[in-house]
């Protein structure tokens, strides 16, 4: 479970990077077309998809403290 | 007698649906048997209304209604769901032009999906048009803390408690001013690159437990390019760089074209939002 990007090298802001996972989320959750299933109805609520973040933020603050601002 | 539940008992309740990765004009069989699916068994087609629907069998005990609720809020289970499931778009979008659902999309079973399609098509067809020869790709933009702040140095005079208040009235004063600053950096940034992109939008910042990096994000962009402009656009990103060094910026992509997909066009192609 690996959540956190590759060190940034502000020198090459072009570098590829594997995908790391909160940009993945960032697309796959908030964006994408909606096509409505039986079950999609309920599950493409805004709601679930915002509890569903919420438990990940929880989850990984629990191995990793927020660090303060700079 | 017939109640509403009657009848619902009535249908068979089907033990697997279909977990929609993404809709394309036509697909490769044989590139398809090479992509491992949800199940882990490669995905497969549904064709209906001369679009094809790439879906993987999704067992309801695990995607069903309740069971993806718990899911989704399993960090282990939700990353490998999302890598799976890009796994699969990033292979369609190599192909030629893909409308990615979004995650946990599933239907029932297949013949939902075929009237999906059908119900969608003017709109996926709009989409998949808009789509071909472009790709998107991401832009994120971290303040860089002290950038703005070497004004707060040199503060003098008076005692040892008031240049302590001074000092720290002047290091909050420079950490907003660099907050300002990259926050206007940002939006300099994107309105840039959105004069070169066909679309741009921002997703919101990235919560910096979930991103790992330490300064805040005060820009996640994404921009939809036609192929020929990546030269282009990934030199004005270096030359933006440059030009802000109130901001870090990192480009990511190329990535399927999930952001400028949304149900409703308008939102996804505004050049700029109020988050």
């Amino acid at each position: 479970m690996t959540t956190a990007l590759a060190p940034s090298s502000a020198d090459d802001p072009l570098a590829y990077r594997p995908v790391a996972l909160v940009d993945l989320l960032d697309r796959v959750l908030a964006t994408g077309v909606v096509i409505s299933g039986d079950i999609t109805l309920a599950i493409a609520e805004v709601d679930l998809v915002r509890i569903s973040l919420r438990a990940l933020v929880a989850s990984v603050g629990a191995l990793a403290p927020p660090e303060d601002a700079a | 007698m017939t109640s509403t539940a009657e009848l619902a008992a009535d249908r068979a309740a089907p033990a697997a649906g279909a977990w929609l990765h993404g809709v394309v004009r036509d697909a490769d069989p044989a590139a398809l048997a090479a992509i491992p699916g949800m199940d882990g068994a490669p995905v497969r087609t549904v064709s209906a209304a001369g679009l094809v629907a790439v879906v993987s069998t999704a067992p309801l005990d695990e995607y069903g209604e309740q069971p993806l609720r718990r899911n989704l809020e399993d960090l282990a289970w939700l990353e490998r769901a999302a890598r799976t499931h890009h796994a699969v778009v990033e292979a369609l979008a190599r192909q030629g032009p893909v409308v990615p659902a979004r995650l946990a999309t599933v239907h029932t079973d297949d013949s939902r999906v075929a009237e999906s399609l059908a119900a969608r098509r003017a709109e996926l067809v709009a989409t998949l048009d808009r789509l071909t020869g472009r790709g998107e790709w991401g832009v994120k933009g971290y303040l860089v803390p002290g950038a703005a702040a070497a004004s707060a140095a040199a503060v003098g005079g008076g005692g040892v408690g008031t240049a302590y208040l001074r000092r720290r009235r002047a290091q909050l004063t420079a950490r907003e001013e660099g907050q300002q600053a990259a926050s206007a950096a940002a939006e300099a940034v994107h309105a840039s690159l959105c004069e070169l992109a066909v679309a741009g939008r921002r997703h919101a910042p990235q919560d910096r437990r979930l991103s790992g990096v330490a300064t805040p994000m005060v820009l996640n962009g994404a921009y939809l390019l036609d192929l020929a402009a990546l030269p282009a656009f990934t030199d004005l990103v270096r030359a933006l760089s440059d030009r802000h060094p109130e901001i870090r910026l990192e480009l990511t992509g190329p990535w399927p074209a999930y952001s400028f997909v949304a149900e409703r066009p308008e939102p996804a192609l505004t050049v700029r939002e109020p988050w």
